[in-house]
């Protein structure tokens, strides 16, 4: 139990804990946070903004200005061409979110509202149609538009020059992650989901609110009128559904299953792309770098190498890598796309049919067919890394 | 609240489904079904790959597969002797039944036993017991039953007339546990194999993950388990569908025993049994993805463990000073039933304050007791 004042304190505490004690914000990021409208991404906003606030305040007032403030940016993701709600109801919520961005200044931050169709490079929105129609399975459809929104928040923080993007994922939505990762049977990639810090991304990810509930983060909307842009979503269906509503009744029955459920996640393995990528030093500036806590940042042991799955990012496993090195050179690209995916993805995304495989593949966004580039070349870098000992040297190998 | 919302969803839903039932077979009369995807003969069940195949492929399917499963994961060798854990229900009767077939046909040169553990039920046990017996005669198998009563000088009745119908199972469950390991050091077998099948283990990794248990996350999904122990135990089904062994069961019309523990009630079969059996209708695979989940997690092989002993008083494997069941056979000769349930007061923890129950658990404990699933 808790009064208003200690309720709120102790939320944005642990807010700044998992800000401070991962690096997540340093003086001169540039970042980006998504804002979906709703309560968790709203909560995110409102922090980054107060610690944003704070830090210009200590600037205005120290008399060396060594610290720089970091810059904040918003991206709201718009679904308008894909989603089933009218358009009018979506123009609107742009526009409350516009109002509500504004008025989160000083400092002022900018707002980039993405059509989710841009993630093409001329006019996709036909193809972005074709493409999800492509997909059979609805929990597929809606995971492959997840995968899609990443995608887009990447591009647009990589055009428009962030160097971290920050989600409102709160232990809620993690808790349902975790189950219907491993109902997916994605039990290998799961860990790499649910950290901190997940920097397997160009722009690297963080979640400063892993450790909110969901109704700690609605309470904290409701007592400080934080005003939030209800729509767009419906409910999930298929199996993310079920699993969404599996978790709700548990967390009913006992209100620390959600913790309990993302805690036990917690003890697997991380990977180590799951923490900040040690910067170059001495590009920082001195004042900066003192300041940076990197207690909880073990030192990079072992960095294994990982190929990842090219629709979800997710990385494969052990099964996945062997019928990938098994398959050899493949003849199109559309079939070396199919066998680097992981296997939830080519059950639930990829379509069954072999020859509408090639149909799908030409429906893909760029950053998409550039990662299963990029994946297969690693794949076979990394099988030449395992052969090694074998080839007798370096220059006899082209022979 | 809970519950009854809860059972009233399942009632419904069992009323959908005896409607779905019905519709499908009157369908069924009425026009031949699809082909079956081996040998072309119309109608018949329908197996995980969601192939329609007539009865007699079915069983090739169903026996094949399990065979697979023995085979390459090598769960048995020549001239071993192996207990099969027999409840009299459906998934140990079709274990029984296909082992010894599989045994005959394959020549593995196994000496196979049924082997049961009598709780003392009355009105359930002794039901289930005479399907046991009725099973030795029908298979030829030897049968060996090792009863409470005689192992610790309670039966379940007993036990439930003093500590009532609160945590009875959790004595039903560690007491069948060392019992069957008892019956096989008895029957001097190498190997005790268990019905075990995927909706149980695919539950398993469930509540655990629920639970927070790690250590057993990482060791559920393993088809072999004990192998350090005295009796390693395998689980043949385990990527056997529940549905498949019910229908594999009906048609080929085995003899088996289907009620619940009258100690058992219905509100403990819970949330995650439901739960898979939803999923299993909107995308039957994610059973066995919830098993390869299991066997991928990334569990750090330093995760404390604990330490394997043996019991000071009666010598069964325990991590502890004395073994679960001797802390509660204590309890209830001493007339302190709640000894060793929960965090309470015993000779283990006896510095450890007050006695607390542990109700949560329970609440999202699944499967139903007395079964010889454990």
């Amino acid at each position: 139990m808790f009064c208003i004042e200690c309720f709120r304190s102790n939320l944005y505490g642990k807010f700044r804990l998992a800000v401070t004690s991962h690096a997540m914000i340093t003086p001169t990021d540039n970042v980006l946070v998504a804002f979906s409208g709703g309560p968790s991404s709203r909560v995110a906003l409102q922090f980054v903004h107060e610690l944003q606030h704070k830090s210009l305040k200590n600037f205005d007032a120290s008399r060396d200005r060594l610290l720089p403030v970091f810059r904040v940016g918003v991206a709201f993701i718009d679904e308008t061409t894909i989603s089933p709600l009218p358009s009018r109801d979506i123009d609107r919520a742009i526009q409350d979110i516009r109002l509500i961005v504004s008025n989160l200044a000083p400092p002022i931050k900018q707002l980039h509202v993405v059509p989710i169709e841009n993630i093409y490079s001329g006019d996709g929105t036909n193809r972005l149609k074709n493409l999800l129609d492509a997909v059979s399975d609805t929990t597929g459809k809606e995971d492959l538009l997840l995968h899609l929104q990443m995608s887009s928040l990447q591009k647009v923080a990589s055009e428009s020059g962030y160097n971290k993007i920050v989600l409102g994922l709160c232990t809620s939505r993690i808790a349902c992650h975790v189950i219907s990762a491993t109902v997916k049977g994605q039990g290998y990639s799961l860990p790499a989901d649910i950290q901190y810090v997940d920097s397997r991304w160009e722009i690297p990810i963080v979640l400063p609110l892993r450790d909110c509930l969901v109704q700690e983060l609605n309470m904290l909307c409701h007592l400080d009128g934080l005003k939030t842009v209800e729509l767009l979503k419906g409910p999930c269906s298929g199996i993310n559904g079920l699993v969404s509503s599996l978790v709700r009744i548990l967390q009913e029955e006992n209100p620390s299953r959600e913790c309990t459920n993302v805690r036990t996640a917690g003890k697997l393995t991380p990977f180590h792309f799951n923490r900040i990528p040690e910067s170059d030093d001495s590009i920082i500036p001195l004042a900066t770098r003192r300041r940076q806590k990197r207690y909880n940042l073990k030192p990079n042991e072992s960095i294994s190498s990982e190929s990842f799955c090219p629709i979800c990012n997710s990385p494969l496993n052990k099964s996945d890598m062997l019928r990938l090195s098994n398959l050899g050179s493949c003849q199109t690209n559309s079939d070396s796309f199919g066998a680097a995916c992981c296997s939830s993805c080519r059950f639930e995304i990829l379509p069954k049919d072999p020859s509408s495989i090639d149909h799908f593949y030409s429906l893909l966004p760029q950053p998409l067919v550039a990662r299963a580039k990029r994946s297969s070349y690693d794949n076979l870098s990394l099988l030449r890394e395992q052969i090694q000992d074998c080839l007798l040297s370096d220059s006899e190998d082209e022979s | 609240m809970l519950r009854v919302f809860r059972n009233e969803g399942r009632k419904g839903n069992d009323r959908v489904r005896k409607l779905k039932w019905k519709k499908a077979r009157r369908r069924s009369r009425r026009r031949p079904g699809p082909a079956c995807a081996v040998s072309a003969i119309r109608k018949g069940p329908l197996s995980k790959d969601l192939k329609p195949y007539s009865r007699e492929c079915f069983y090739e399917v169903f026996e094949e597969e399990i065979h697979q499963v023995i085979v390459e994961n090598q769960l048995f060798k020549p001239r071993e002797r192996v207990a099969i854990g027999a409840s009299g229900g459906k998934d140990s009767t079709v274990l029984a039944y296909v082992l010894s077939e599989l045994n005959r046909r394959h020549n593995y040169g196994l000496d196979l036993f049924l082997l049961s553990v009598d709780e003392g039920i009355t009105g359930y046990r002794d039901d289930s017991l005479e399907t046991v017996k009725r099973n030795e005669i029908q298979y030829g198998l030897p049968l060996k039953i090792v009863s409470y009563k005689d192992l610790y000088g309670w039966t379940m009745d007993e036990i439930v007339k003093m500590i009532g119908l609160k945590n009875n199972c959790t004595f039903c469950g560690v007491f069948r546990r060392q019992a069957l390991d008892r019956g096989a050091a008895l029957l001097k077998v190498d190997k005790v194999a268990t019905g075990h099948n995927a909706d149980d283990i695919a539950e398993t990794v469930l509540l655990n993950i629920l639970r927070g248990d790690i250590a057993r996350l990482s060791r559920c999904t393993s088809i072999v388990t004990g192998e350090d122990g005295p009796i390693p135990r395998c689980k043949p089904f385990k990527y056997t569908y529940e549905k498949e062994i019910v229908m594999y069961a009906y048609f080929k019309r085995l003899d088996y025993f289907s009620t619940e523990c009258i100690y058992s009630p219905n509100a403990y079969r819970g949330f995650a049994r439901e739960f898979i059996k939803d999923l299993e209708r909107i995308r039957p695979r994610a059973i066995l993805d919830i098993i390869q989940s299991g066997e991928d997690f990334r569990i750090s092989t330093f995760t404390k463990m604990p330490e394997q002993g043996t019991c000071e008083r009666c010598g069964y494997i325990s991590s502890q000073k004395w073994c679960k069941a001797c802390v509660l056979l204590e309890g209830l000769n001493r007339g302190l039933p709640k000894l060793g349930i929960g965090r309470s007061r015993g000779p283990n923890n006896d510095h450890k304050k007050g006695t607390k129950e542990t109700n949560g658990a329970k609440s999202i404990e699944s499967k139903q007791c007395g079964t010889l699933d454990f």
